[in-house]
């Protein structure tokens, strides 16, 4: 279903993937290491700075007008979390030169400058540029600030940080505030290097192209130490605490936001993968899940009630928008689903109509660049290798039992509700 | 069924208008696994004063009605219509712009029936008093939610701020007092006017068999009857050419103010060719002065004035125009005067050929790029379609946009009296 040649050169995992779907050619690199406290800060300020320049292209006008002569090349960088592996992504998206007429050298160019932006960045001495490096301190400090307002990522992002405390995957992807200062142009250099000789590296080519061809640019613009690969060790899924923690948060908001976190033993290795991606879909998933009904439609207390898992560290997330006085009611709707989901009160019908609709949402995340190479990386943060074809059938072949037993491993660990400077939920306690 | 090839861009385009009226457009993808189908009304937020069906006075509706029907549209005697869906294996959604209201499917599976169900959803209305009621909870909520969200605050504030009568400054979901009035009664009276095959543009796209796919939308639509409709009457109101409030302030509990600069078009023109080419005008002129290779974003990003969220955007619809300016930034104030002194110094005379026609390229990779997505080709062509143009000219119109052109929009737009600010500050306690 998926054409994918992985590849080795060098310490780099080469993944192409031919196809004459698109328009245009799509790199994406990607760099994972631990999560970290001491790390976490400038990892999230290093491919800021090395998207701001190169030897070639020293400043972000210089870039930006290569990239505008590239027809409009588009140059993304951005960090994510997926368990406790920390991952940068850097993608170039660049017209298949096929569909212009004087058919110009864009894919090589693009892969060049990508090459360049990570191996030949634009440097004072031995350290990067230090008016870059502050003008980029600046940027992810707002960056880092603009999640307090924007109220549904922010309750998101609290209840991590209280439901995973002292565990790695409480850091945000994007760093902390009261690290940023300290960071240097010279000790960033450090870490950069470091990063590359450390870190797991792979880039992905999705486009008009021949593996062969990739290969060759590759070998020849990616010139990077050889290294013995490290072991991956499987991930370990935390175990909910036993008793609830349940967290209230005061702001001026008109509308509060309910959000529960939940341990479920199970993430993206494990056998039971399959089971609970249903269990989600049935309980919170989708627009006919337990969540959208009973909250949405027949309770009308939100306009978005919804679960999302996080795979590769087994939690499943819910989050809400409700009225500040509708706490009470909202949340025992909410522990009445899962009550549901836990004694197999869901219809074999509910189980059809979840596969088909979780069928349909990998096959459509298939169709975009950026998705199919989301799929497919999952397999390198993964000890566990599944292809397209295995997550069909596993999917399919999840029985009610699966999904009842996984139901009992899923365990409430936080509640947190974000709500306005008076009335509703007053502790906790009162209800409406 | 018609067929337009376009060659340079390796599509193929098929067409037929139902004899009901219904515009019927197919664009067969190879290699994608989806099908994505929208059914579109030419009815969005701004038309809450018109003739009804049948009736020969002007009438004025509660606002956010159009979207409100879009929210009661997927309720049906016998449920709601996202569980028909899923159970077929596609996830449905729509959605309410100021000129448009459109329902959507995508799915890799059954999509001939995913299809049907579209089609006949979106052509039986059921209202109830009871489920209107509801209703007005669920949507009173995401009118909280946008409430809380200072990003659609100082982008809707700012609209606010350009226009004195039109209804673009209200709010698509309306108040939660306008919904309020909402009944079923005068949902049924919208529907009637303006969900008329006549006023309603299908698009599918996707690996489909366009013969067989054509067929069954005739069939399907050959079973129904709909009344002879002429073409709906709206009001036509009375816009001053410069802006209504120069400066809104909006505080809000917030740790970065927000600004954006408001550039009101005094005109725009009606003919679809030409609103085409004064759009993609615009585009350019803004990408220009402001892209990230111009040294305006340059200076202002050395200056901290602004970060990542900067953005600027131009919005033409039937008889509107303007464009929006900024992001978040450290101080509101001086971001809003540096972005109007760029504005309002800008010398036409002056404008470099060569950075217009990089500008140029850059929009032709950024047109070729958009059409990998089936949901940007759907939406944009119904967009143009209604306005009498045609998604596929954009090429050939960008490349043949002359400095001359690009200089009037300038001249014409960028005068004090078209720009209005909006800024979100921190709120004192």
């Amino acid at each position: 279903m998926v054409d994918e040649k992985v590849t080795a050169v060098g310490p780099v995992r080469v993944h192409t993937i031919p196809t004459d779907k698109y328009k245009t050619n799509t790199i994406v690199w990607k760099m994972k290491a631990p999560l970290a406290k001491e790390t976490v800060t400038m990892r999230a300020l290093l491919p800021h700075v090395l998207q701001s320049g190169t030897a070639d292209y020293p400043s972000v006008k210089a870039l930006r007008t290569h990239l505008d002569e590239l027809y409009g090349a588009t140059l993304q960088v951005d960090l994510s979390k997926k368990g406790e592996q920390h991952v940068v992504t850097i993608r170039i998206d660049v017209a298949n030169e096929q569909f212009l007429p004087e058919r110009p050298a864009l894919f090589d160019k693009a892969l060049q400058l990508l090459a360049d932006l990570l191996l030949r960045p634009a440097l004072d001495g031995g350290r990067f540029v230090p008016e870059i490096v502050e003008q980029e301190k600046r940027a992810l400090r707002q960056r880092i600030q603009a999640v307090y307002d924007d109220k549904m990522r922010y309750a998101n992002m609290r209840l991590v940080q209280e439901m995973c405390k002292g565990e790695p995957y409480a850091l945000s992807p994007n760093g902390e505030l009261e690290d940023v200062d300290a960071i240097t142009a010279e000790g960033l250099y450090r870490y950069y290097e470091q990063a590359l000789a450390d870190d797991e590296l792979d880039l992905y080519v999705i486009g008009d192209v021949e593996e062969e061809k990739v290969l060759a640019a590759v070998t020849n613009r990616f010139a990077l130490p050889t290294r013995s690969p490290s072991a991956q060790a499987p991930l370990a899924p935390t175990k909910a605490r036993g008793e609830v923690n349940e967290v209230i948060e005061r702001q001026d908001v008109k509308q509060g936001k309910l959000n529960m976190g939940y341990r479920t033993d199970v993430t993206y290795e494990d056998d039971d993968y399959y089971a609970l991606q249903l269990f989600n879909g049935i309980f919170g998933g989708f627009s006919h899940s337990k969540l959208f009904i009973n909250v949405r439609e027949k309770a009308s207390l939100a306009y978005y009630a919804a679960s999302r898992l996080e795979s590769h560290k087994g939690l499943l997330m819910v989050m809400s928008g409700i009225e500040p006085a509708h706490y009470e009611k909202a949340r025992r709707i909410i522990d009445e689903q899962m009550q549901a989901m836990k004694n197999g009160d869901f219809t074999d019908e509910e189980m059809v109509q979840t596969k088909a609709v979780i069928r349909n949402q990998l096959l459509e995340t298939l169709d975009t660049p950026r998705g199919l190479v989301e799929v497919l990386y999952h397999n390198v943060v993964s000890t566990r290798q599944r292809s397209i074809e295995e997550w069909l059938t596993g999917t399919d072949q999840v029985t009610r039992e699966d999904v009842v037993r996984v139901a009992g491993k899923v365990a409430l660990d936080t509640v947190y509700f974000l709500t306005g400077m008076e009335g509703g939920a007053d502790d906790g306690k009162t209800g409406v | 069924m018609e067929k337009q090839v376009y060659e340079t861009l390796g599509e193929t385009l098929f067409y037929e208008k139902m004899e009901n009226g219904l515009d019927v457009y197919i664009l067969p993808k190879k290699g994608f696994h989806k099908t994505y189908a929208t059914f579109t009304t030419n009815y969005g937020s701004v038309d809450n004063q018109f003739v009804p069906l049948g009736k020969t006075e002007m009438k004025r509706v509660p606002d956010g009605i159009a979207h409100f029907l879009e929210h009661k549209l997927f309720e049906k005697e016998d449920g709601d219509v996202f569980q028909q869906f899923s159970k077929q294996g596609a996830s449905a959604n729509a959605f309410t712009t100021f000129t448009r209201t459109a329902y959507l499917f995508s799915s890799t599976d059954n999509v001939e029936k995913n299809l049907e169900t579209l089609i006949d959803f979106v052509q039986t209305p059921y209202f109830s008093d009871k489920t209107v009621e509801k209703e007005k909870g669920i949507i009173g909520q995401e009118i909280r939610m946008y409430d809380d969200n200072p990003d659609w605050r100082v982008y809707f504030g700012a609209i606010e701020s350009m226009y004195h009568n039109h209804p673009v400054k209200i709010d698509i979901a309306g108040t939660v007092e306008s919904i309020a009035k909402i009944t079923k009664e005068l949902l049924y009276e919208c529907y009637e006017t303006f969900y008329h095959p006549s006023n309603m543009l299908l698009f599918v796209v996707g690996p489909v068999d366009e013969q067989k796919m054509m067929q069954q939308i005739r069939d399907n639509q050959a079973k129904k009857s709909f009344p002879p409709a002429p073409e709906v009457k709206r009001f036509a109101y009375e816009e001053p050419s410069a802006v209504a409030e120069k400066k809104k302030i909006i505080p809000m509990h917030v740790q970065t103010n927000k600004c954006f600069v408001g550039i009101k078009a005094p005109s725009v023109p009606n003919t679809g060719g030409q609103k085409l080419r004064h759009e993609l005008a615009f585009h350019v002129l803004l990408d220009y002065l402001f892209g990230k290779s111009s040294p305006h974003y340059e200076r202002l990003y050395r200056e901290g004035l602004i970060d990542d969220t900067f953005m600027y955007d131009y919005t033409e619809e039937r008889e509107f125009g303007f464009a929006l300016v900024g992001g978040d930034t450290r101080d509101a104030e001086r971001l809003a005067s540096e972005i109007q002194t760029v504005l309002l110094s800008l010398d036409v005379d002056a404008i470099k050929k060569e950075e217009i026609e990089r500008v140029k390229k850059k929009k032709i990779g950024a047109f070729l790029r958009a059409l990998n997505s089936p949901e940007y080709i759907a939406n944009q062509f119904t967009r143009y379609a209604f306005y009498g143009a045609s998604l596929f000219d954009i090429l050939p119109v960008l490349s043949a946009l002359t400095i001359d052109e690009i200089a009037d929009v300038a001249s014409a737009c960028f005068r004090d009296s078209q720009l209005a600010v909006c800024e979100v500050v921190p709120k004192e306690s």
